[in-house]
Order: C-alpha cells, then sequence, then structure tokens
C-alpha cells in the first residue's frame, strides 16, 4: 500500500460498465514524510474520502479484484483507508 | 489509471485473434494539470467512442486486457473512459527533497 493525498476527482460518462456510479479520484502520491512524490493515480474510492485528506492506496489487481468483489473487474488503483495520523521515529 | 490525450489513430492489418476490430488509438499520457508526462504509446479502446483530442484515462498490464470483451487477448494499455471533467483542488504542493 501507499500514501496518497487527494488532488481532485473526474467524471466521466462514457466508460467500462465497472465504472459507472463509482468515485474516481486523483491521488498524489506521498512519500512516508507526506511529501508529493511527483507521481498520482485515479482511484476508485472505496472508503467515501474528500479533497486534501491522506489516504491508503492499494495499486495491484488481485487485491482492488477482492475489495470490489468483481472477478474480472478492470481495476487496479483502489483507496482502501483514510489515515489520520503517522508518526515515525528518526 | 491515469490521464491521456488522444493523438492519432492506427489500423493494423494484420492483428492478434481476438483483437478484431478493437480501435488502436494512440494516447499521449498527462499529468493532472494535463500537462504532457511521458511518451505516447498504443492503446486498445474499450468505449469504442474515443475521437482524436479527447480527454481520457486509461488502465495498464492485465486490467487493461480484462477491460475488453474475450479479456483473454494480447493487451497492456486500455482506454477506460472519456473524461468530462477534471476537478482539482490546487493547494500548496511542496515537491520532496530527495
Amino acid at each position: 500500500m501507499q500514501l496518497g493525498k487527494i488532488r481532485g476527482a473526474i467524471h466521466s460518462t462514457i466508460n467500462h460498465s465497472f465504472y459507472n456510479g463509482r468515485k474516481l479520484l486523483i491521488v498524489d502520491y506521498l512519500d512516508y514524510k507526506s511529501k508529493p512524490t511527483g507521481e498520482y493515480v485515479i482511484a476508485v474510492d472505496t472508503v467515501g474520502t474528500g479533497a486534501g485528506e491522506t489516504v491508503l492506496v492499494i495499486d495491484e489487481g488481485n487485491s482492488a479484484r477482492q475489495i470490489v468483489d468483481r472477478a474480472n473487474a478492470p481495476v487496479r488503483a483502489v483507496i482502501v483507508g483514510v489515515v489520520d495520523q503517522i508518526s515515525t521515529r528518526d | 489509471m491515469h490521464l491521456g490525450k488522444v493523438i492519432g489513430t492506427l489500423t493494423p492489418c494484420v492483428v492478434y485473434t481476438g483483437l478484431e476490430g478493437v480501435p488502436l488509438l494512440l494516447i499521449q499520457p498527462l499529468n493532472p494539470q494535463q500537462a504532457p508526462a511521458g511518451s505516447p504509446f498504443v492503446a486498445a479502446d474499450t468505449t469504442r467512442m474515443c475521437g482524436r483530442g479527447e480527454l481520457i484515462y486509461y488502465e495498464s498490464s492485465r486490467e487493461a486486457a480484462l477491460a475488453l470483451e474475450p479479456w483473454f487477448v494480447p493487451v497492456d494499455h486500455a482506454i477506460i473512459g472519456i473524461v468530462d471533467n477534471v476537478k482539482l483542488t490546487d493547494y500548496p504542493v511542496e515537491r520532496s527533497d530527495d
């Protein structure tokens, strides 16, 4: 899993049927110091997050399909959690 | 998934079984600000409705093949949908220092 920050959302009406009615959020990846790494991903929201929140993202197909409970769904990036606090000991 | 822009179309004369009639489009990958980010590649269009210049989002690796019907086809990039609009929240983005 990776840390990310919700940067925005995309809206689409013409898409693969699996994505009908699903929220697609743009997530900036963060390093463990919560700084953007420059990479981003468009992830399916499964926990109801909003802009600016720090989240946990899974970017792996098998796990994503287990989460959305659809065997052959074309999904890879899924938001699986909202992060309240990160504490590291340097 | 990532954002991309359709910059061209491709018409193969010979194609692998299962991919007959699947539109192949040339995609320029974009970053969230819709600036070019990376080199163009060819993607299969699962919506079959994309035109040149459209903003799309695409999937790569096995999930790209899963978006097609039949899905057991050799495809590594597929257009999943056409973007109607992108809403970005602008907050200060300081780059990491490594």
